[in-house]
This record gives C-alpha cells, sequence and structure tokens, in this order.
C-alpha cells in the first residue's frame, strides 16, 4: 500500500432510515487524500458533503444515520470498526474537524482558553500550565492576542472565533482537517485572512484537508485537488487545473456556467434547469439526468460508467467534453 | 432639463439611522447620500453589519429615519402620512433573503400572490384577481398547478418566484432586493438572477440590489455602492469602481474575491487590524483602523464624499494618492 495515502475511502453508502422513508445520501464513493494534499469536495446542499465527511469522523448520528457498505481507511485502518474508545483517541489527535459556524462549535459559558486547555488535557498527559502555554502559543499563531486567553466566545467577532475555531483544530496535530465551510458565515476580507492562515498552517505543519464548500473560488485559491458531488456521488474529479479548464461531466459545466465571473463582462448566466433530487427518491440511472441536458434514454435507466484517463475521472454515459481538451 | 434616460427615482439626502442600546447609539445608517435612476440597478456591497439592510428599510420607511430625507420621484416621503405612505407602497417594494421565512406556511401559493391585491382593493372581482395571479405565475416561471400547492412543497429557488411574483402583483416601479440569492444554491442563484434581470428588461423596474457577494453585484448591476459601518464610502459606474477602486478598503474588498481562474492567481489583499465598533463611532474615517495608508488625519477629520471622477464619488482623505498610483497595498 501506498505510505503516502493518508485517507483512502472506498465505496462508501451511508443511508438515513426513517420509519417512512430512506434517504440515500452518500451513495458509493471513492476517494483517496495523500499527505499534505489539499482536496476540495464542492456541491449543493444535499450533495452528501458533510455527510461524507461526519462519516470519516464516525460522527454520524445513529440512528437514524447508517453506513451501509464501504471502507474508511485512516492510515491503513478501517474506521468504521473503531471502538469509542479508538474513535476517542483518533479525533483530534488523527483528525480534526472545523465546523461551519464558529458561533455554536464554542461553548458559550467557558472561556475560550478553559476550552482549548481542555482538548490538550484530554489528549495528552500534561500539566495546566504546559496545556496554557501550548494554546497561547496557537492562538497567536492563528492571530488571537494573549489578553485574550480569558475573554468568552461572544466577546469574539465572527472572524476572531472561527481563528479559535481553528487553533482549537490543530492544538494536537492532527494528520488530517476536515475543514466544513469554513468560512461561509464569514465577510471576503475576513475569510481571505482565515483562508491565508489556513494555508499557511497547513504548510508549516505538512497536513493534510478536505476543504467542503460549494464555492468555486474557494477551491480554485486553497486546494490542489478537487471532487465534484451531487446526489451522493462524486461525479467529477481530479487536479484543480484538470476539473476547471475542462470541465468534463455536464452538472459540472453547468456550475461553471451558473457563476457570473468577474472577468468576463458579457457572459451569460446559464442555469441549471431544476433542482437537486430528493435522496429519499433519487431518480434511476444517472441521478442527474432530469437536470442534464444531454440525457439519452440510456441515462435514465443505467447507473453511469467512471470514465477518465489517470487523475480526472467522471461519471458519465457519454464523454461530450473530450475535443476541447485538444 | 428632464432627461428621461436618466431620470431619478429615489434619492436620499443626509439619511441617518441610529438604533439606542445601552452603551448609546449604534449608527447603522451614517449620512448616506446617493440616487438611483429610473429602470437601473444600484447594487449595494458590505460585509455583515455594515448597515446595507437597514438602508434598505429606511429608504422603504420600514424603519423611520432618525434624521435626513428620502425622496421618490422628487416626493419627499418622509413627510408623508400613514394613509398616504400605504398608497406609496403599491410603488416600493422588497424581496427578502429568506424564502423560508418570509412565505406563509398555512396559505397556497395563489393566496400568496393575490393578498396585496386584497390589501389594496386594485381589483374587484375575484375572477380579476384569479386572471392577475395566472399572469403573474407565468412572468415569474410557476407552473399553474402550483396554484392552489403550498409553500413547504417548493424549494428555495420556486419559493423566491413566489416571492417576486408578490412583490410584482401591485406594479411596484422600485424594488429592494435584499439579498435575494443568498441562500440559494449558484445553480438555482443563476435562475433567479436571470429573471430579476428579465423583468427589469420588461417592465422596466428599478431595483436597490443589497448582496455581499461582489459578482453576483457585479452582474447585476449598473452602478455599485460601497458601504462600511452604515456610511457610503464609494459609488461609481460598476466597471469603473472595478476598473479603478478609489478607496483602500475597496481595493482590499475586491481582492479579497476568491476567483475561479486558475491560470492567474490574483494578488490577494490581506488586512490587519480590527472592524471598530458602530456605537458612538469615534471622529474620523471609520476604516482607518485597518487601513494601511491611515494618517494623523484620517483619524481626526472625517473623510468628505466626493466626486473624483464623473460619477464616480469616494470618501477617502488620501484617494488622490490611491489615483496616481501613489499608494499601493504590499500583496503576497
Amino acid at each position: 500500500m501506498d505510505k503516502n495515502i493518508v485517507l483512502d475511502v472506498k465505496n462508501l453508502h451511508v443511508h438515513y432510515v426513517t420509519d417512512d422513508a430512506t434517504a440515500k445520501a452518500v451513495n458509493g464513493i471513492d476517494f483517496q487524500v495523500k499527505e499534505g494534499e489539499a482536496l476540495g469536495l464542492v456541491g449543493e446542499t444535499g450533495a452528501g458533503k458533510t455527510t461524507t465527511a461526519l462519516s470519516i469522523m464516525q460522527l454520524i448520528p445513529d440512528p437514524p444515520g447508517i453506513i451501509v457498505d464501504g471502507e474508511i481507511n485512516f492510515e491503513g485502518k478501517n474506521v468504521i470498526y473503531n471502538t469509542d474508545k479508538e474513535n476517542q483517541a483518533m479525533r483530534g489527535n488523527g483528525i480534526a474537524m472545523i465546523f461551519q459556524d464558529p458561533m455554536t462549535a464554542l461553548n458559550p459559558v467557558m472561556t475560550v482558553g478553559d476550552q482549548l486547555s481542555e482538548v490538550v488535557l484530554t489528549h495528552e498527559k500534561i500539566s495546566k500550565s504546559e496545556a496554557k502555554q501550548r494554546v497561547i502559543e496557537l492562538l497567536e499563531i492563528v492571530g488571537v492576542k494573549r489578553d485574550r486567553y480569558d475573554d468568552y466566545p461572544h466577546q469574539f467577532s465572527g472572524g476572531q472565533k472561527q481563528r479559535v475555531v481553528i487553533a482549537m483544530s490543530l492544538l494536537c496535530n492532527p494528520k488530517l482537517l476536515i475543514a466544513d465551510e469554513p468560512t461561509t458565515a464569514l465577510d471576503v476580507t475576513i475569510q481571505a485572512q482565515v483562508l491565508d492562515i489556513i494555508n499557511q498552517l497547513r504548510e508549516k505543519y505538512k497536513m493534510s484537508m478536505i476543504l467542503i464548500t460549494h464555492d468555486l473560488g474557494v477551491v480554485a485559491e486553497t486546494c490542489e485537488n478537487v471532487a465534484i458531488m451531487y446526489a451522493g456521488n462524486i461525479v467529477e474529479s481530479g487536479s484543480v487545473k484538470e476539473v476547471y479548464l475542462n470541465p468534463r461531466h455536464p452538472y459540472t459545466r453547468g456550475l461553471f456556467d451558473s457563476i457570473p465571473k468577474l472577468d468576463d463582462e458579457s457572459a451569460e448566466l446559464v442555469p441549471i434547469e431544476g433542482a437537486i433530487s430528493n435522496a429519499a427518491d433519487l431518480p434511476t440511472g444517472c441521478h442527474f439526468h432530469p437536470r442534464c441536458r444531454y440525457c439519452q434514454e440510456i441515462c435514465k435507466h443505467q447507473r453511469p460508467p467512471q470514465r477518465g484517463t489517470g487523475s480526472h475521472k467522471f461519471m458519465c454515459h457519454f464523454d461530450l467534453f473530450s475535443e476541447e481538451a485538444k | 432639463m428632464e432627461n428621461k434616460e436618466n431620470k431619478v427615482l429615489i434619492e436620499t439626502k443626509r439619511l441617518k439611522k441610529y438604533f439606542p442600546v445601552p452603551a448609546g447609539y449604534l449608527h447603522a445608517v451614517d449620512d448616506v447620500n446617493l440616487t438611483i435612476n429610473k429602470g437601473e440597478t444600484l447594487g449595494i456591497v458590505g460585509e455583515s453589519g455594515c448597515g446595507k439592510s437597514t438602508l434598505g428599510r429606511v429608504i422603504l420607511r420600514l424603519h423611520e429615519a432618525t434624521s435626513g430625507d428620502v425622496l421618490y420621484d422628487g416626493m419627499n416621503i418622509n413627510n408623508f402620512s400613514d394613509d398616504e405612505m400605504r398608497h406609496m407602497r403599491q410603488n416600493m417594494q422588497i424581496i427578502f433573503q429568506d424564502p423560508y421565512a418570509s412565505l406563509n406556511p398555512r396559505m397556497t401559493i395563489g393566496r400568496i400572490i393575490e393578498e396585496p391585491l386584497k390589501l389594496h382593493k386594485i381589483y374587484k372581482t375575484a375572477e380579476e384577481r384569479r386572471k392577475r395571479v395566472e399572469e403573474l405565475m407565468e412572468l415569474v416561471g410557476l407552473p399553474m398547478r402550483s396554484y392552489s400547492q403550498y409553500p413547504h412543497e417548493f424549494d428555495g429557488g420556486r419559493r423566491q418566484r413566489v416571492v417576486i411574483a408578490r412583490a410584482l402583483s401591485i406594479n411596484p416601479q422600485f424594488i429592494v432586493c435584499d439579498e435575494p440569492v443568498s441562500a440559494l444554491d449558484v445553480s438555482v442563484q443563476a435562475q433567479i438572477l436571470n429573471l430579476l434581470m428579465d423583468l427589469q428588461k420588461k417592465i422596466g423596474l428599478t431595483y436597490m440590489f443589497i448582496s455581499h457577494d461582489l459578482s453576483v453585484v457585479k452582474h447585476i448591476s449598473t452602478n455599485i455602492g460601497v458601504m462600511y459601518l452604515g456610511q457610503l464610502i464609494e459609488k461609481a459606474p460598476k466597471n469603473d469602481i472595478f476598473a479603478k477602486p478609489l478607496h483602500p478598503y475597496t481595493i482590499a474588498l475586491l481582492s479579497a474575491i476568491p476567483s475561479v481562474n486558475v491560470l492567474e492567481k490574483s494578488k490577494k489583499v490581506i488586512l490587519k487590524g480590527e472592524i471598530v465598533s458602530p456605537i458612538n463611532p469615534k471622529v474620523g474615517c471609520r476604516f482607518a483602523t485597518r487601513c494601511p495608508f491611515a494618517t494623523e488625519k484620517c483619524t481626526s477629520e472625517n473623510p468628505v464624499f466626493e466626486e473624483a471622477a464623473p460619477n464616480h464619488f469616494v470618501a477617502c482623505h488620501r484617494w488622490r494618492e490611491v489615483a496616481d498610483g501613489t499608494l499601493q497595498y504590499s500583496t503576497n
């Protein structure tokens, strides 16, 4: 096995089962994350991005969530069979996660310093003063002054809170950082600051990262590789350059045509008609077919195969855009 | 003197809105002067809490202004009585960000769109109203079968179409769009933006389009205004503001937009320093704490909102040095 591969997800299926329906949130996805690599996971609401992340962290709420099939290998070990104790050890030290909303990720009745020290003390056998030292160091790295150690979360602005959350996730030097929409709740100038910090830290600690977002621009500026999700499938993946310069899945094309471009004034927006399917009632065949302008008979009945060469892969019955590559 | 092409529809004069808070007054809108011409779109951008939404609401008199005037077609609506204002509202409508919260879950789509027609007593009979509702549904691209459906059966994009149809029902001339696409996914967002632009062409609507997404604002606007902590700090035709921004904050804001262009990495301006509080702000430029070019004058004297180039307004003590290239950000 390749030593450099930190995370290897194979044929992952995750369902949410209730009395009335089964929502198929993730439907057989495969991807790998190498050491030091940043992978962007892009998709619309309901595409299965967050479910994928929670599966890796072993945080899928059960019930109703069930990992029905597949493997999640972190450093060569399938985490699906982990005991609670093993999971506890993995979270924080092995994999850390940053959530979208920094307001709800922090305990409002504990000072920021106490919350962060608690993380270190839970995972490592060190004294309180050493833990405090480590916390202060990390807070300064992310740009929070040391005199704010005893402040409560409500005394921080949104951007400052997200820095605290980033510091918290890095306290135990994780191998893999999962950032779920880390900047979506922030303003653009603050977003630029936070992304800058994440990039610097990733380089410094040689950390791998999965960045979950709906913003193609953020991925272009932060990640080397990208996977586009739609209705629980990865419909296209590859290096950011490959996918952005020559998107080969109709959905990926549609996404790029839908966003207003700053440098192309005249470009008209071409929306994707319709809306994402309900995960409890997915269309047969290719899940994208009801919205696809190139839909043929076969798309309605058969699950599309994976195509592509090298690292650039896509899931479609047809190779519609190969000409443009030449 | 009146030029049909450039007739001013909305004008604000020294418009202020302060909210009382325990520590004093929160200056949500502070001395804003702007004009919007008929048939045009003024995009308002700025970070959360800068007063964009409050400005929209004060213009519609959903909040009463603390001081200053709002002129609609030359009439000062701040002096209108409640009765006059109710009539006035037929001309001015608002579309909110969250199409989940702005529709009554217990009313059918047909009744939701019909309600303003009833309130303003525009048609006499139920048939006339029904006909108008069907017309509107077609205009915004809703299928007729949705007439008797309920909002929960719709996704965000279709709900926003209902909201737009309702706003249009009484034939307004001016619509404040307050982050109308922020809650939508990009593929659906494009549908709604195209719809708003089509409607503007067809009916000649005037928009004030509030958003924090600069690429969306650039796509839809004629002019763009940038707000920072309650003040309008720059306003210009959209191409001018993107090609030659004059305020240091605008420059930083524009550079921070993540770009999908993978061949050319854009240079980012990373701002340092903290945003000052909008509660009882001190004299001087409010951006000075984060501005690398701030001088003593910037913290002691309010900058004037002046016309730097035709139709290009800016409030900065040092815009001349920015314009001639003497002041430049160091980027990484």
